[in-house]
């Protein structure tokens, strides 16, 4: 095995302990091109698992569906459309929001950037909150899931034999779904504040905004989830 | 001509001044407990899955030793009660804990982190010409993960109880009192470290390669990782999913999975099974590409059918997508479905012969050195071609549904995942133990070990498939008179086992501090991380390397590259 040694200085690329590194770069990558690309392959991967694992909670709602349809349209006549319409709009505009957000990074417009991230942690807590009235409107008319099911009112002409393929089977899927979705946006908020007061001491801008980028990424997907959700729950006819 | 170019590893060698490895860079445990190095990451994921395989190890064995005789008597002094029949119903329950934590242990916190984690950590950025993973602080926190989530199994089994078996069935599991809901949130946290680890090594194999690695010129252990990574990220979120329903069904009642609600019981194993028959590839293919660095770097041979070995290990990543159902041929489902499984299940028969063909090919007329590692390679092939070829029977359609749920099945999984997996990684760990300790082993001891552990292996698990074959049930803590010589020959194979394992780990421990300094190349391998020193400097190159060439080229004594066009 010949071993040789490659050319020192300008055509080698820079080196770990480099000293005109730019602060934001890891010690571990060569570029900060590198970097970047890095970061949003790996967001991209990480976005792949959690479709997949809605996916499993997708799957669930289509075989009920499949197997109990009349129930499935009785039952969503008890979800709120005005409620879930309204968390829709919220949802996309703080999807605008945040894409601003990394627009403003871009162009190194620091106060535009805070506001979209405080603006876009100001909408998820909309969802949140008209999401918590959605709730409780469930709890109080037993609209619960499963064996916590209480509203013997609905559905009581239809064919399907109660218990089996009751409406406790929607509301049991319609729970987890919003539910798994409301964590994500709950988690949202947490890393959207950690951008923001990133931003806040100024660590983004034209060379470096990969983690406002990432977190927006993120966001979409969040939004996108409810995008489906909201068709297939609330306007099932 | 081979032509690995690295800058560092001449400018050491030239200036013949060595650098403080990763283990001297900093002390204490802190540093250790809070590292970011992937090297030393790899370490700490070493021990943790050894314990752990220990732990389930010894677990076996004592309910190997209660199998030793038919009917219930070791077990019936370890618990306590009023009267011989409480006595004897906790003794059951007992068994049922054993081999449920055996198999969780065994599978979670062991098998599927055991190659990639401890040397896929410590080696996939080292032969990429790489100073560490793309995201090293993630790396850590999967560490964590992994421990946390592994600590909440042991608990809810040991503390709590579980007696579900590893796969979590429906309806029992949402019915028992037993500790499931702890014991899947530990799998879950377990499931989050999976997939972390898996997103790392994707997105490090794509961005992270040395300048002229190119992806013909990456060693096969990294095909195989990225292989299982892909698993890992398409596989694990399903578990995690799976898991959250049935906790779901247990606190909420939800009757995703119950049939008095218009659930289905069934679509918990399909939910399961779709994770966890990849997942059983996740256990194996970093197997195949240890077995694929041993058996060219020991023979001294350009591997044979480099494209063959690494397409091959995407094959059955896509494949094992589609067999989900070989597992519940008797379950109900259509016979359709059946047919189809059965079909799609020999279909993987085809790259892993594929591979093993290969391995066979590469020793032919090679420069063999039979050292330690190349006996568990050898070992290899001879175990897992066993174990792989009784998988067809299982796949078989008619065959399984004489065979389902019997010990044959016990001996089939074991002669892969430990005939396969654990002696890969075995092999794995001397082939690298000189760069990662940058001691050597005994290895005159280590050749006699190997001996006894395939002996023991052997004697264990070959019985189990006469005994399956005649009927004997898997989980069963008594059984009749007939099958006791088969329970005889697999209790004492199994102490051999023990005993093998047990010097192996002793002699390890003990080389790490008294063993003989390594060379940085001890065996003449290719790849680059036999290009920098032993044991690694903390950024593992002086320089980020160069390479021009594909690692099995060994110029000296490979004949085969210079009949051809050279």
């Amino acid at each position: 095995m010949t071993t040789t040694t490659a050319p020192h200085g300008g055509a080698a690329p820079p080196h770990g302990h480099d000293h005109d590194h730019p602060s934001f770069l890891a010690h571990h990558f060569d570029t900060p091109a590198q970097q970047e690309a890095s970061a949003k392959m790996g967001m991209w991967v990480f976005l792949a698992t959690e479709i997949l694992m809605f996916s499993g909670l997708f799957l669930a709602y289509a075989i009920a569906r499949w197997a109990y349809p009349e129930m499935v349209l009785e039952a969503h006549h008890h979800l709120s459309i005005p409620m879930g319409g309204v968390n829709t709009v919220v949802l996309i505009t703080s999807s605008f929001t945040v894409a601003v957000g990394v627009r403003a990074a871009k162009i190194d417009n620091q106060k535009l950037l805070q506001w979209m991230l405080l603006a876009t942690i100001f909408l998820a807590g909309c969802f949140l909150v008209v999401k918590y009235f959605e709730y409780s409107a469930k709890f109080e008319h037993g609209l619960l899931p499963g064996r916590f099911y209480t509203a013997d009112y609905i559905a009581k002409d239809l064919t399907v034999p109660s218990p089996l393929g009751g409406p406790h089977t929607f509301f049991g899927i319609y729970f987890l779904m919003t539910g798994l979705h409301g964590v994500h946006v709950v988690l949202g908020m947490c890393v959207m504040t950690w951008i923001y007061l990133r931003a806040r001491r100024g660590e983004f801008g034209p060379h470096f905004f990969t983690p406002v980028e990432n977190v927006g990424l993120y966001w979409h997907l969040v939004d996108l989830v409810w995008i489906f959700l909201f068709p297939l729950l609330y306007l099932v006819k | 001509m081979a032509t690995t170019t690295v800058e560092g590893a001449l400018a050491g060698a030239a200036h013949d001044h060595r650098e403080p490895s990763y283990i001297q860079a900093s002390s204490g445990l802190k540093a250790w407990l809070f590292t970011i190095d992937h090297k030393r990451i790899g370490m700490m994921y070493l021990a943790s899955v050894w314990t752990f395989f220990f732990i389930a190890g010894a677990l076996a064995l004592l309910f190997r030793l209660e199998l030793l005789t038919p009917n219930l008597d070791l077990l019936l002094h370890l618990v306590g009660g009023e009267n011989a029949a409480m006595i004897h119903a906790k003794a059951l329950d007992l068994y049922n804990k054993l081999f449920t934590l055996h198999g969780g242990l065994m599978v979670f916190a062991f098998i599927v982190p055991s190659i990639p984690a401890s040397l896929g950590n410590f080696f996939l950025p080292l032969m990429l010409g790489a100073k560490d993973v793309a995201f090293p602080k993630l790396n850590l926190a999967s560490y964590y993960l992994y421990v946390i989530g592994a600590s909440v199994v042991v608990y809810a089994i040991l503390g709590a109880g579980l007696d579900t078996g590893w796969t979590f069935y429906t309806p029992y599991s949402t019915t028992t009192g037993t500790a499931v809901t702890t014991a899947t949130l530990g799998v879950f946290i377990m499931g989050f470290s999976s997939i972390l680890t898996g997103l790392n090594f994707i997105v490090t194999i794509h961005k992270m390669r040395a300048p002229g690695m190119t992806w013909n010129r990456m060693p096969l252990f990294l095909w195989a990782i990225y292989a299982t990574s892909v698993i890992q990220i398409l596989a694990t979120p399903v578990l995690a999913i799976t898991l959250l329903l049935l906790v779901m069904e247990r606190t909420l009642g939800i009757g995703i999975f119950d049939p008095a609600m218009g659930g289905d019981p069934v679509l918990f194993q399909h939910f399961f099974w779709f994770y966890s028959h990849p997942a059983v590839y996740i256990m194996i293919l970093p197997a195949f590409g240890v077995i694929s660095e041993i058996i060219a770097v020991h023979s001294k041979k350009h591997i044979f059918g480099y494209w063959a070995i690494a397409i091959s290990s995407v094959a059955i990543a896509i494949i094992s997508f589609l067999v989900w159902g070989h597992h519940m041929f008797v379950s109900g489902q259509s016979e359709f479905a059946a047919v189809l499984f059965s079909f799609l299940t020999f279909a993987v028969a085809v790259p892993t012969a594929i591979k093993v063909f290969s391995w066979v090919a590469t020793l032919y007329k090679g420069s063999i050195s039979f050292t330690t590692p190349m006996l568990y390679g050898l070992m290899f092939l001879f175990t897992f071609t066993i174990g792989g070829l009784t998988g067809i029977f299982l796949g078989a359609l008619a065959v399984d549904v004489h065979l389902h749920d019997t010990y044959f099945v016990v001996a089939h999984f074991h002669y892969v995942m430990m005939g396969g997996t654990v002696v890969a990684f075995l092999g794995g760990i001397h082939h690298w133990w000189p760069k990662m300790t940058g001691r050597m082993y005994p290895e005159t001891l280590g050749k006699i070990c190997s001996v006894i552990i395939f002996i023991g292996f052997n004697l264990t698990f070959f019985p189990q498939f006469i005994a399956g074959t005649q009927g004997m049930p898997r989980r069963y803590a008594t059984y009749v008179d007939q099958y006791t010589i088969y329970h005889e020959l697999s209790t004492v194979g199994s102490l051999i086992l023990g005993v093998g394992l047990f010097i192996v780990a002793i002699y390890l421990l003990v080389s790490m501090f008294k063993g003989k300094q390594a060379s940085d190349n001890p065996w003449g391998g290719a790849s680059l991380e036999w290009a920098t020193q032993s044991p690694p400097i903390e950024h593992n190159f002086h320089d980020t390397p160069h390479v021009d060439t594909d690692p099995y080229n060994f110029p000296n004594i490979d004949r085969s590259a210079s009949i051809g066009h050279h």
